[in-house]
């Protein structure tokens, strides 16, 4: 197929070369971007608003991010359809938050625990991709479908659990005060001491905002260079093929159970890492927040941005984020403003502010409806599935003309 | 026998112990807790049938039938309190109203089922794959937002019309509205396998079900079918709807979320795309549900029912009644 084209000639060679370089610049190009966002953020914000209020809120997107990336890779990658993502994310909170708060003293251990931060980020990663491994050692071998069956019943088991045994975890309660990260005193920089240029007053995050904020920054970018470079390796030509065929991949040598079980324990270690990040940001973890609504919204944010593209995903979970978090609760209140500056009676606009918040889930609603109508491959689909389709798409064409010369 | 059947039926035969020995020891107690399962089984065998169905026909997790369950229950209310039907006694002005209310509520759920199917998942046929997924994720926001749109967070009462008629027996507790919905949905039941084995839509369902592309080229119009599959499952979840709140008398807009997983277990259990499978699988979640409930506690139901479910995944991939199906 490749051999005649290239010989075609050389203008189209030209062409092709030049799409791939400007399809490859997509990427980079919004790398770039996200990264001049994510320094110019906390600067502009911070002045605009005279507070730290939007830097929080972008945080708390930053670990939406994380969890997309890690999902991206079961997802995106393995091509196995996990419906009960927040799951790992609620270990590896859990495992943070009683590991290093006052809740194991009053649990019949006795003992408070308090681990550093920085160790626990790597624990709660371990435990959450182990948890992965134990589930998806017996499920993996079962056709796609049922694997997704089988992450929705451990997702729904998992927050309940942790609500159970209250004992241990304080049930409905929840874990509160849980440690801030401590940057340890033989990290000299910038931020430690008294000195001038005080970026984080102390060695204690301290509930800082813009402190959570470049350390989610940090991660992301982390998270990133290491998931590029899994997608370029040798693992992740593998997962690919069983994604596009399985049992074709088995007959090519691949461990497909291996494999598998790798991207399962990978996404799972991610979305540990940021349960960890999560517990310490928010100092308070409770059964609640790891619903199954988690799992849809993030798995919503990896099909949305485009599975496979983890620039796009990263551009899905902040979109999806900004929707979910920010548009959608503030609508009652700009639909007021709105109504107002046209010279509605007061009444009214009150009235309109109700009706727009009780009509919050049908907008979510229309929203992903409409979003994946439009576009069912996603914001940014990886280029490589783009090709596939397009190539797809030329071919039908071709069928098509054919058809209408033989008649 | 291999050791995944082995230690299911391991699994199995310790359940059955313990739940004889309670038969032994409280045999009113455990007879009761049987009706009320039976009961809840009835109601999850009628949702679990149009999930079964439709992942059969185009391999969907329908995310939103739980909704369209709930939204049935929501609009049989509406229209029971619009008549402004007498509550709590029986008489034959509440026999023609339910007679007549039953089987148009299931109509307009079909309806509603069908135009769900034509503006969300048939655009997205050849889609990938998720992308219907997530639509039927959409839907079900949807539905709950015109539901809480409709009444709000709070519980809606639904008119209680049926004869409070009841009987002991053996001191066992038996109503009329259990034995009301268990012959409801059994009817139901039978009058769909007759739809499915006997008409030529059935058939159609059957064919489309197993290959679609020889389906179409057989001359079954692939787009009625899908569509009627649809029509029919909604036709189940509203009268479903309608029992629950005909039973328990009050519904609330994300009842359909939770009874919707647990339904879709059931399919699960029975092993999916079958049909008796989905209708057993109901009764048996409900019993097993029921047992939990008063044998362990109502906080460990959950985790009860999803780790059977997870168990019977892994020890048994097809269900319990499922085929061996070779991978495509």
């Amino acid at each position: 197929m490749r051999q005649p084209r290239a010989a075609a000639g050389s203008r189209s060679l030209i062409a092709r070369l030049g799409l791939r370089e400007r399809i490859r610049d997509r990427d980079q190009a919004v790398y770039g971007i996200l990264i001049i966002v994510a320094v110019l953020f906390p600067m502009v914000t911070i002045y605009a608003t005279d507070g730290t209020a939007l830097v929080s809120q972008a945080t708390r997107a930053g670990y939406f991010v994380l969890l997309a990336i890690g999902l991206n890779v079961v997802v995106g990658f393995a091509g196995l359809l996990d419906l009960g993502y927040a799951a790992f994310f609620a270990i590896g909170a859990y495992t943070y938050a009683l590991l290093a708060s006052p809740q194991l003293a009053s649990s019949p251990a006795h003992h408070a625990v308090h681990l550093p931060f920085w160790l626990m980020l790597f624990v709660a990663m371990f435990v959450a991709a182990a948890a992965g491994a134990i589930l998806g050692f017996p499920t993996l071998r079962l056709r796609g479908d049922y694997l997704a069956i089988v992450t929705l019943g451990f997702g729904e088991i998992v927050p309940q659990l942790f609500y159970n045994f209250d004992q241990w975890t304080g049930g409905i309660n929840a874990v509160g005060i849980i440690d801030q990260p401590v940057l340890p005193a033989w990290i000299q920089g910038p931020w430690s001491g008294d000195g001038p240029i005080q970026i984080v007053r102390s060695f204690n995050f301290g509930g800082d905002p813009v402190a959570f904020y470049v350390l989610i920054c940090i991660l992301i970018a982390a998270a990133v260079i290491l998931v590029s470079n899994l997608y370029r390796s040798r693992l992740g030509r593998a997962w690919m093929a069983i994604r596009e065929d399985e049992v074709a991949a088995a007959a090519m040598g691949i461990n497909t159970v291996t494999t598998k079980l790798l991207a399962f324990g990978i996404g799972a270690s991610f979305s540990g890492f940021a349960g960890a990040y999560y517990a310490a940001d928010v100092s308070l973890v409770s059964p609640d927040s790891f619903l199954f609504i988690v799992s849809i919204t993030v798995l919503v944010m990896v099909v949305l941005g485009g599975m496979g593209n983890i620039s796009g995903v990263i551009i899905g979970a902040l979109v999806l984020y900004y929707v979910v978090y920010y548009l959608i609760p503030g609508l009652p209140e700009n639909v007021k403003n709105l109504a107002n500056s046209i010279g509605l009676s007061s009444e009214t606009t009150h009235g309109l502010a109700d009706a727009t918040q009780h009509l919050n889930y049908i907008i979510y609603g229309a929203i992903l409806v409409a979003m994946m109508l439009l576009r069912p491959q996603g914001l940014l689909p990886s280029r490589i599935r783009e090709q596939e389709l397009k190539h797809a798409a030329v071919q039908e064409e071709e069928a098509a003309v054919e058809m209408e010369h033989a008649t | 026998m291999s050791l995944p059947d082995f230690g299911f039926y391991v699994l199995c035969a310790t359940a059955m112990v313990l739940l004889a020995a309670q038969a032994v020891i409280h045999p009113t107690e455990f007879v009761q807790v049987f009706i009320f399962g039976l009961t809840q089984g009835s109601i999850y065998a009628l949702v679990a049938l149009g999930y079964t169905m439709v992942y059969g026909i185009i391999e969907l997790i329908n995310f939103a039938h739980g909704d369209v369950f709930t939204l049935g229950a929501y609009i049989g209310s509406a229209i029971l309190s619009f008549f402004a039907i007498s509550e709590g006694g029986f008489n034959t002005v509440n026999l023609i109203a339910l007679l007549l209310v039953f089987p148009a509520v299931m109509l307009i759920m079909g309806g509603i089922n069908v135009a769900i199917e034509r503006v969300a998942y048939r655009p997205l046929r050849n889609a990938p794959r998720l992308a219907p997924l997530i639509t039927a994720i959409g839907m079900s926001f949807f539905l709950e937002g015109v539901m809480f749109l409709w009444h709000g967070p709070a519980t809606v009462h639904f008119p209680d019309i049926l004869p409070k008629a009841a009987t002991t027996i053996a001191g066992v507790f038996f109503g009329f509205k259990d034995v009301f919905v268990v012959a409801v949905a059994a009817i139901l039941v039978a009058l769909l396998a007759i739809f499915i084995n006997r008409t030529k839509l059935g058939k159609a369902m059957r064919a489309t079900a197993q290959d679609r592309d020889a389906a179409q080229l057989m001359g079954i119009d692939i787009n009625r079918t899908i569509a009627a599959t649809f029509f029919i499952g909604a036709l189940l979840a509203g009268a479903g709807g309608m029992i629950w709140g005909l039973y328990y008398n009050t519904v609330y807009y994300q009842l359909g979320f939770r009874s919707g997983l647990i339904a879709f277990t059931a399919a699960v259990f029975g092993g999916i795309g079958n049909i008796p499978g989905a209708a057993i699988g109901g009764l048996v979640i409900g019993l097993i549900a029921a047992f939990s409930d008063s044998y362990i506690g109502s906080k460990w139901t959950q985790v009860v029912v999803f780790g059977i479910l997870i168990g019977v995944l892994v020890f048994r991939p097809t269900g319990l009644l499922g085929m061996r199906v070779p991978e495509k």
